[in-house]
């Protein structure tokens, strides 16, 4: 009885957690909009590196396959909706026809890197698919001979913004009687998205080819002694992982209204797999955390550095890009001394680096 | 006698200059337990490694349940009704024993990442399938006690039970065990014993590599000795052990 109970009180304070974090999370862009509009559109680029990390996080925490090229899958998806919705090639389809396409072909680029690395591992599979990911950016930056097909290092601009039923994301607008600015819109929008990846994440992660990863992360020879066709089961990791990857890249195409081949260099990539590892590989909330603790805390230097800077020393000494880079190797070097796993491991992979062995 | 479950023809295998099996033959009957032994070296292990796809013969075939099998991967072999376990233990180490149980019914079961999404009536009930039969495997081998622990946590005999219930999820027609008792006390190799007998008398045939002789000779059927490669002798164990070539082997000639 009284297991029953304690279930009960368990039960309503997890509805009223869910509850508040609904309200807290519906509440946010007008607290942001106090403090300036520039504050709801990192938010919504910090979404993006949520989804950004999730998906890495397939390849990466779940497979155990290291993946350096993962940005080459946001350009592509974001290359999709560029060129799908803009004047650059003269059509103009709905977001919703487009996203679908763009995770398709992120998917199927992810197939593409997958197959002719399924025998590597560690560092050699890493560098392939760095390899990989510039390959992509290359082609982004030069297809713009013979044919022009990506406008080449110019990017593709006055690219459509996200239309639902008559109204546009990319200007304010007074809905309901609120005036809702754009940024707001994507917000909303992006929530929506987060919720649907999140779930996707968590039903993929406790289903048979979840499981699967994890085989194949833990002992790869075990999992194809037992049945595990180990050749399909990475390939839909790579596949999921891209796919991804492609929505982020069609939203922030979308946001930006403009896109270069510039936004998908190498150190995105590392960008992304490092929210993943600080994290905490394989646990979805701990990968939110890191994605969302990188995306603010730089933006927070970038408002206080400046102005702390001139009000101790008159001028500025060090640009924030230099503090950032400084204290992001910091923390990495403080990270992997003090939680080798990252701030919220899943459980097992906390044991698994830990250093204490166990007896029994 | 009953009918024939595993038949090798002439199997071989060579790495480089190395001839680790020369046209090794051997008939495993159904529901039997068959018992694989011979010095270090001798092949055993190649010949497991062989039958079970991770590596492919230079020559030979084998016939199994009837059919020519085909080895082109392992995950087939394991789909055709072959299970195996390793000498040096391969579990899912920071995944539960239940866990490692529920990943070796992946080759029974079918849902993929559309079903897993939407995780519709089928998907569910697969899912509390898989669960059911992995905790009645656990049960059977004996470590349903430790079903949420993580397997790397399990004590040595425990991490040898829980990779016979993980080949066990695969419903195989014949299980492959590479030295089970190996690295076990006395305990632990006689509730291993007891454990294979269960198998057999659950209609299982059971393919067994071992060090621990007199184990051999108790718990099999029949016996086959493998030497630099060779087959030298394949009978009921009371022959094989009066074996002159046999007992060559093993003290050296």
């Amino acid at each position: 009885m009284t297991t029953g109970s304690s279930n009960r009180t368990n039960r309503t304070l997890k509805y009223a957690g869910v509850i508040f974090v609904a309200v807290a999370l519906m509440a946010l862009p007008f607290a942001l909009t106090a403090a300036g509009t520039a504050w709801v559109r990192i938010t919504n680029l910090a979404i993006l590196y949520v989804f950004l990390s999730l998906g890495l996080n397939i390849v990466v925490g779940y497979a155990g396959l290291l993946d350096l090229g993962y940005v080459a899958f946001y350009g592509v998806g974001a290359y999709v909706y560029a060129l799908l919705a803009s004047p650059h090639l003269g059509i103009h389809l709905p977001f919703w026809v487009i996203l679908p396409i763009g995770a398709a072909l992120a998917a199927f680029f992810g197939v593409l890197l997958g197959t002719p690395t399924l025998k590597l591992r560690g560092d050699y599979l890493a560098i392939v698919t760095m390899g990989f990911g510039e390959i992509v950016r290359i082609f982004l930056n030069n297809l713009s001979r013979p044919i022009n097909i990506t406008n080449g290092p110019q990017g593709i601009a006055i690219i459509d913004p996200v239309r639902v039923g008559g109204i546009s994301f990319g200007h304010e607008d007074v809905l309901f009687g609120v005036t809702v600015s754009g940024p707001v819109k994507y917000y909303y929008l992006l929530l929506l998205l987060l919720l649907l990846v999140i779930v996707v994440n968590l039903r993929l992660q406790n289903s048979r080819i979840g499981r699967a990863w994890e085989a194949i992360r833990e002992d790869e020879t075990a999992a194809r002694a037992i049945g595990i066709d180990t050749t399909l089961v990475k390939l839909l990791a790579f596949a999921m992982g891209a796919s991804f990857g492609g929505v982020a890249g069609g939203m922030f195409s979308a946001i930006q209204g403009f896109i270069s081949p510039e936004s998908f260099v190498l150190t995105e990539s590392v960008m992304i797999l490092a929210m993943v590892v600080l994290g905490g590989m394989g646990n979805i909330w701990g990968v939110i955390a890191g994605a969302l603790l990188l995306s603010y805390v730089p933006e927070m230097l970038r408002y206080t550095v400046v102005p702390v800077q001139m009000a101790v020393f008159g001028r500025m000494l060090v640009e924030p890009e230099v503090i950032r880079m400084l204290l992001f190797g910091l923390a990495l070097v403080l990270m992997m001394r003090f939680r080798p796993a990252g701030l919220w491991p899943l459980r097992a992979r906390q044991r698994e680096f830990s250093t204490e062995d166990v007896v029994k | 006698m009953s009918s024939i479950l595993l038949e090798a023809h002439a199997v071989a295998k060579r790495f480089g200059g190395v001839r680790a099996l020369h046209d090794v033959s051997l008939t495993i009957h159904e529901g039997e337990i068959y018992g694989l032994i011979g010095p270090n070296g001798a092949g055993k292990t190649t010949f497991f490694n062989v039958l079970t796809g991770l590596y492919s013969a230079t020559t030979g075939s084998f016939t199994f349940a009837g059919a020519p099998l085909r080895i082109s991967a392992p995950h087939e072999v394991a789909k055709a009704g072959i299970a195996r376990t390793f000498q040096n233990i391969r579990l899912f180490a920071n995944m539960t024993a239940l866990e490692n149980v529920m990943v070796g019914r992946h080759v029974r079961t079918h849902a993929g990442v559309i079903g897993a999404v939407l995780r519709g009536a089928g998907t569910r009930a697969e899912e509390a399938a898989i669960e059911r039969r992995a905790l009645e495997l656990l049960h059977y081998v004996g470590v349903a006690d430790r079903a949420n622990d993580l397997a790397r946590n399990l004590p040595y005999g425990d991490q040898r039970r829980l990779e016979i219930a993980r080949a066990l999820a695969t419903d195989p027609k014949l299980l492959a065990l590479d030295e089970p008792a190996a690295g076990m006390n006395a305990t632990e190799t006689a509730a291993l014993r007891t454990l294979v007998e269960g198998l057999r008398a659950d209609g299982l045939t059971v393919l067994l590599i071992e060090h621990d002789v007199k184990l051999v000779m108790g718990l099999c059927d029949r016996v086959a000795v493998l030497d630099y490669g060779e087959k030298i002798a394949e009978d009921v164990p009371e022959k094989v052990q009066r074996d002159q070539k046999v007992i060559e082997a093993y003290l050296g000639a």
